[in-house]
């Protein structure tokens, strides 16, 4: 099999915060029936993580499970291994009404790094999501738009937000957010 | 600049997040129905100054179509909710009555 390789090859880029791709990234999309207990359930243990509630993250060991959408939920994995957790959803949820498909390959992944001011500053430019702390708090999934695709951002911690958009517009979100985080054009508004 | 909160994300949306689906609560009439009921469904809006039901679909995050009453002259928003309705519920009509009494909007008082 050939060689799976990330969007833009790790670039990155330093202004006022650091714009790195971040590389390969497993990503499973799940899709069901949160109110259906037994699909909740069959989640929970095939993966080891609680479906999230809303805009919410489980996280436990590599793997992260994010709240996207009242039936939809984004399984982060290791890129290796993302595969497998298909493999292993499909067969434990057969029989309940869902959808697990290895999406990794067609989103790209963008960590963005630096002070926690700054972090918001770049994002902010840049969406119309309200990013103040008290409104998207640490750990939470805020799907919005950037410039003019959508993207799906949270902040792991203050410091550092990551960024998963369509790896079609992978090289249009990284010249982005390497505009928005120019040295000298922080707007210093948070 | 108008923000909705999208009932099923519960985030406050910038309109450029959201598709706009025009008119709410339309009753559907296809073959077989008169002409008249088709014209109706197909072409009749209402265009009103003041009080509104739209849909509005979350385009950039959830995907999920939804409700929303506002008010086209003031751009005040009394409320968003399900898409799943025939009518606006009781807790949004009685939000518009308490800033616009006595409003109507097509069968809705």
């Amino acid at each position: 099999m050939s060689e799976a390789v990330s969007a833009l090859a790790g670039s990155s880029a330093h202004g006022f915060v650091d714009v790195t791709e971040a590389g390969l990234v497993g990503m499973v999309t799940i899709r069901g029936d949160y109110g259906n207990t037994e699909f909740r359930d069959k989640v929970a243990t095939l993966l080891g993580l609680n479906v999230p509630d809303q805009r919410q993250m489980t996280t436990g060991g590599t793997d992260k499970l994010l709240w996207m959408s009242p039936d939809e939920l984004l399984l982060v994995c290791p890129h290796g291994e993302a595969d497998a957790r298909v493999g292993a959803l499909s067969a434990g949820l057969s029989g309940v009404h869902h959808l697990a498909v290895n999406v990794s390959d067609a989103r790209a992944a963008f960590c963005v790094k630096g002070t926690a001011s700054g972090v918001r500053e770049a994002l902010a430019k840049l969406s119309p999501a309200d990013l103040r702390a008290s409104v998207l708090p640490v750990g939470e999934v805020r799907r919005t738009r950037l410039a003019q695709v959508p993207a799906a951002i949270w902040l792991e911690s203050e410091d550092r937000a990551m960024v998963v958009c369509f790896r079609s517009v992978a090289g249009y979100v990284f010249d982005l957010l390497t505009q928005a985080s120019k040295p000298g054009s922080e707007p210093r508004y948070f | 600049m108008l923000i909705l909160k999208c009932p099923y994300c519960g985030v406050a949306c910038d309109e450029t997040e959201l598709d706009a689906g025009g008119e709410a609560h339309l009753t559907r009439h296809g073959p077989g129905s008169s002409d008249n009921a088709f014209e109706e469904y197909m072409f009749m809006r209402e265009n009103p100054r003041g009080v509104h039901f739209e849909r509005w679909r979350h385009a950039y995050g959830c995907g999920k179509w939804f409700h929303a009453a506002r008010n086209t002259s003031t751009l005040e928003v009394f409320g968003t909710y399900s898409a799943q309705v025939i009518e606006p519920p009781k807790d949004i009509r009685e939000a518009i009555s308490a800033k616009v009494p006595g409003w109507r909007w097509r069968d809705f008082a």
